[in-house]
């Protein structure tokens, strides 16, 4: 698969866990494509925790409003039921629980459902913005990303980096499978027929458990 | 009481040391003509409290860039490798914490509560050296609030006694930082009459506000 077809596959996945009415979280990068594959017969508003509900696509090369960006600072629109507020009340709906969704990337993820996202140590330190309010507060937490980072796990028995928050993980999406987080680890529920289960589980170093009713995630 | 302000009386405001926060998200919703005069101006130590260090180019990134800032509290530094350069040589204190608890932290302040109580950070780098709480089985850390010397925010319009209104996105840190400083110096796009405003619709009320400053179109 290549980049593009890897992204989308995973982004068409994360859009089925969405449900009529849920209010959505998107991260920057991959996790924002989602957006894009959205069923149509079901009504999902996006958040964007820099201030509002109701973000729309991407504007028109020329139609871009200096005071409309999302949470990356890129220009975005909103739809008619949008609705503008502070960071306050921005954190409200994100730690509050009354987000039902938030997708976003991980650096590493692991069996017990802990993420690392925010900082290599002594290499890439960006900060955390509001992504351990997202994940604490969610009602669910889905992590989008491809499977490996130029080869090198990132679905671990233990994270070993600082981590964002600890056993907040819901479902893991990648190009190669779904992988639910339980009290006994990682639960392998779909997988791309591209691959088959021992490629998984060989790129993965937390030990899969195969779900009984293992089916096909395209 | 005259609150309307040139920008040079305004940033007369801000001394070397002081505490400053400075509203915006990545640039977003910041007081870009503030900004230019405290870096024509040369001000130096501040601690700047802020969502975001933005761009080196733009909103709080130029002073980043000048080297005018020893101590940042922030929730990202991603945009802005200067700041990050500066901080792995040592030049710059950067405290990182999460940006919904930075949003509360100074909400306390302004409101006057003793501590914000947060679940957001627990078993992370950011609970290292904090209290925390066990309230019905859950654990919480204690952050203290956020207040400055000093506020610059930017509103879409203020009358000219001081009531503001925002626009769009740019609203984020700014109503909360206009309730948590000393002074609070805000710089507006348009500036009109007062009653000219719907009172149903200020999103702050003037009494927070000490100056007002026409503003450019922000960045």
């Amino acid at each position: 698969m290549d980049k593009h077809e890897i992204r989308r596959v995973i982004a068409t996945r994360v859009a089925k866990e969405f449900k009529d009415g849920d209010l959505v979280n998107l991260g920057i990068g991959l996790p924002t494509l989602v957006a894009n594959y959205v069923p149509g017969n079901i009504d999902v508003t996006f958040q964007s925790e820099n201030g509002f509900i109701g973000m729309g696509p991407a504007p028109e090369e020329g139609q871009e409003i200096k005071n409309l960006t999302n949470a990356g600072g890129q220009p975005v629109t909103i739809l008619d039921s949008a609705a503008f507020f502070d960071s306050s009340m921005s954190f409200t709906i994100i730690r509050g629980g009354h987000l039902d969704c938030t997708v976003l990337g991980a650096l590493q993820v692991d069996a017990k459902g802990n993420l690392a996202n925010w900082m290599i140590p002594g290499k890439k330190v960006p900060g955390m913005g509001g992504a351990m309010d997202l994940v604490t507060g969610a009602k669910k937490v889905i992590v989008a990303m491809e499977h490996t980072a130029r080869g090198s796990v990132k679905i671990l028995t233990e994270c070993n980096l600082p981590l964002t928050a600890v056993g907040v993980v819901d479902i893991i999406v990648t190009e190669m499978g779904v992988m639910k987080v339980t009290d006994k680890g990682l639960v392998l529920t779909e997988y791309n027929p591209q691959f088959t289960i021992e490629d998984i589980q060989a790129v993965t170093e937390a030990t899969l458990i195969i779900d009984e009713n293992l089916k096909e995630m395209i | 009481m005259n609150k309307l302000s040139t920008v040079d009386q305004a940033i007369a405001k801000i001394d070397d040391g002081m505490t400053l926060m400075i509203a915006g998200f990545l640039g977003c919703g910041t007081p870009e003509t503030l900004i230019d005069a405290i870096v024509e101006k040369g001000t130096k130590d501040l601690t700047i409290i802020c969502n975001d260090t933005a761009f080196p180019d733009k909103g709080i990134g130029k002073l980043i860039v000048n080297k005018q800032v020893k101590k940042v509290i922030t929730s990202h530094i991603g945009t802005n490798p200067e700041t990050g350069r500066q901080m792995n040589e040592g030049e710059i204190e950067v405290v990182l914490s999460p940006q919904g608890t930075i949003a509360e932290q100074v909400r306390a302040a302004g409101a006057g509560l003793g501590a914000v109580v947060t679940p957001t950070g627990v078993g992370t780098v950011v609970e290292e050296g904090k209290q925390t709480i066990e309230i019905k089985g859950r654990k919480y850390l204690i952050e203290e609030p956020l207040r400055a010397d000093v506020a610059i925010i930017n509103a879409h319009q203020a009358d000219k006694k001081g009531n503001l209104v925002y626009n769009m996105s740019a609203v984020n840190f700014n109503p909360l930082m206009a309730t948590a400083a000393d002074t609070v110096i805000v710089e507006a796009e348009e500036i009109v009459e007062v009653g000219d405003l719907n009172p149903n619709f200020i999103h702050t009320p003037h009494i927070f506000i000490d100056m007002i400053v026409k503003g450019g179109q922000n960045g």
